[in-house]
């Protein structure tokens, strides 16, 4: 009968490389959490990601990216969500990024980035604390 | 009420925003409705149901090209499972529907249950009716993974499409009640496969075993969705059916009996509301009372009158105001 907002979120692989094993494993840990997690699949567009996150009406994205193509991927990323009006949606990001390119993509919008090692109880509290604020 | 000015206007956005708006319950829901009802009626609306892995997500995304090809517009409703447990839930038809999800006049919904039982969540039919007032030409909706018995789709679909697959089990499957009872096109899917041909048999037996007189006789039609392999005939026998419906009466006939039972539905919920309020505020008369119950000091049929007698108090004073 509990029918408070629930927190959706989308778990989107950006790019071109085929390794979802770990988007697949926080996407699980994100539903056990009691999130609704969107899971789109690997190989996707900006645009793809984008219009997803437009039409699913999700409170958070999550990217994860092993490809190192992420300099490339979350600046496109970030200005379409602008152009739709999602600027609100918070974007986090994930898989193998280099702490030294951490800056730029805060400095873009990206809230957070979650690196190997974390934790999926990290992640979930980030989330809910973040979006409680929000 | 912005938002529906919004979505008349054609705003995505706007559309997204009220859905979840309906599907939480979020004040303005009903409000936004309200508005947004009188605007129904021009979408046709396609349910597709089906044991799990039988490819309705590949299916609902080669109809939609089809559909596409032939310059309509779509909406998709893709339902899968809330965990009862967690109440979290893995949505993953768009993985599916990567042909038609950058298209822009596609908008595709992934829901999940909450609850519900009937293979729809509750939403659905209000998120059927938001997508018909945008200007989506047809709608589709794809239903949880079902067994024997969730037959919901029919009372919310104007035609629905049941796709199996072989190996799915033997022929007493297929004449036992409920789900095979449903289907007004049959889909044969993943066809290169073993018993392809024995399961469309089956099917057409089970069909002709029926002792009621049909006017219309559900077509049996062999897919491979992977490969485009059958859609086209697929559509074809979905528009053939359509004007069956419109030339018959039918279609007025469901559309009618499909109100009839939404209203029932929102006249439950609504008083449901009530009780799930008054069990939420005295959980320790409730709980007493179970354990007199359970004890035989006193019985479960009087609790039920008086809880009835409570809420239709409380309903007829929140009348009064």
């Amino acid at each position: 009968m509990n029918q408070d907002k629930r927190i959706r979120v989308l778990v989107a692989k950006p790019g071109l490389d085929g390794h979802d094993r770990g988007a697949k494993v926080i996407a699980r840990a994100l539903r056990d959490s009691g999130m609704e997690v969107i899971y789109t699949g690997i190989r996707q567009t900006p645009e793809q990601i984008v219009d997803a996150a437009l039409q699913e009406d999700v409170d958070t994205i999550l990217l994860s990216i092993l490809s190192g193509a992420h300099g490339f991927l979350f600046p496109r990323i970030m200005e379409l969500l602008k152009e739709k009006g999602l600027g609100d949606i918070l974007v986090l990001g994930g898989g193998i990024i280099p702490e030294d390119d951490v800056p730029e993509l805060k400095k873009l919008g990206v809230s957070e980035i979650f690196g190997p090692g974390m934790s999926s109880q990290t992640l979930i509290n980030y989330i809910r604390e973040n979006l409680s604020q929000g | 009420m912005e938002l529906v000015d919004e979505v008349r206007k054609g705003s995505v956005r706007a559309l997204a925003k009220l859905i979840t708006l309906v599907e939480n319950e979020m004040p303005g829901g009903i409000e936004a409705m309200e508005k947004i009802y009188p605007l129904t009626g021009n979408a046709y609306i396609i349910g597709i149901t089906g044991p799990p892995g039988a490819g309705k997500s590949t299916l609902t995304d080669r109809i939609t090209k089809e559909l596409r090809r032939q310059n309509h517009t779509v909406g998709i409703i893709a339902i899968d499972p809330t965990s009862p447990f967690t109440g979290g839930a893995l949505l993953g038809d768009r993985v599916r529907m990567q042909g038609v999800s950058s298209d822009e006049d596609v908008f595709i919904r992934s829901m999940a249950t909450r609850g519900s039982l009937g293979g729809l969540s509750r939403a659905t039919s209000d998120t059927v009716k938001l997508l018909d007032a945008y200007g989506k030409d047809y709608i589709i909706i794809e239903t949880v993974g079902v067994g024997q018995d969730e037959v919901d789709i029919v009372r919310t679909a104007d035609v629905s499409i049941l796709a199996v697959m072989p190996g799915g089990g033997d022929d007493i499957q297929a004449i036992k009640a409920g789900i095979m009872e449903i289907g007004d096109i049959f889909v044969v899917n993943k066809a290169d496969r073993d018993g392809a041909d024995r399961l469309v048999t089956e099917i057409k037996m089970m069909l002709g075993l029926s002792s009621t007189e049909r006017e219309w006789t559900p077509p049996v039609i062999k897919t491979i969705a992977t490969e485009d392999q059958g859609i086209d005939t697929l559509v074809e026998k979905i528009k053939e059916h359509r004007e069956f419906l419109v030339k018959s009466g039918m279609l007025a006939c469901r559309r009618k009996e499909r109100i009839r039972c939404e209203i029932i539905k929102m006249i439950e919920h609504e008083i449901y509301r009530y009780l799930d309020s008054l069990i939420g505020e005295n959980k320790d008369f409730f709980e007493q009372r179970l354990e007199d119950i359970v004890n035989k000091k006193e019985d479960p049929y009087l609790l039920a009158k008086k809880t009835v007698e409570t809420i239709a108090k409380r309903i007829s004073k929140n009348a009064n105001v």
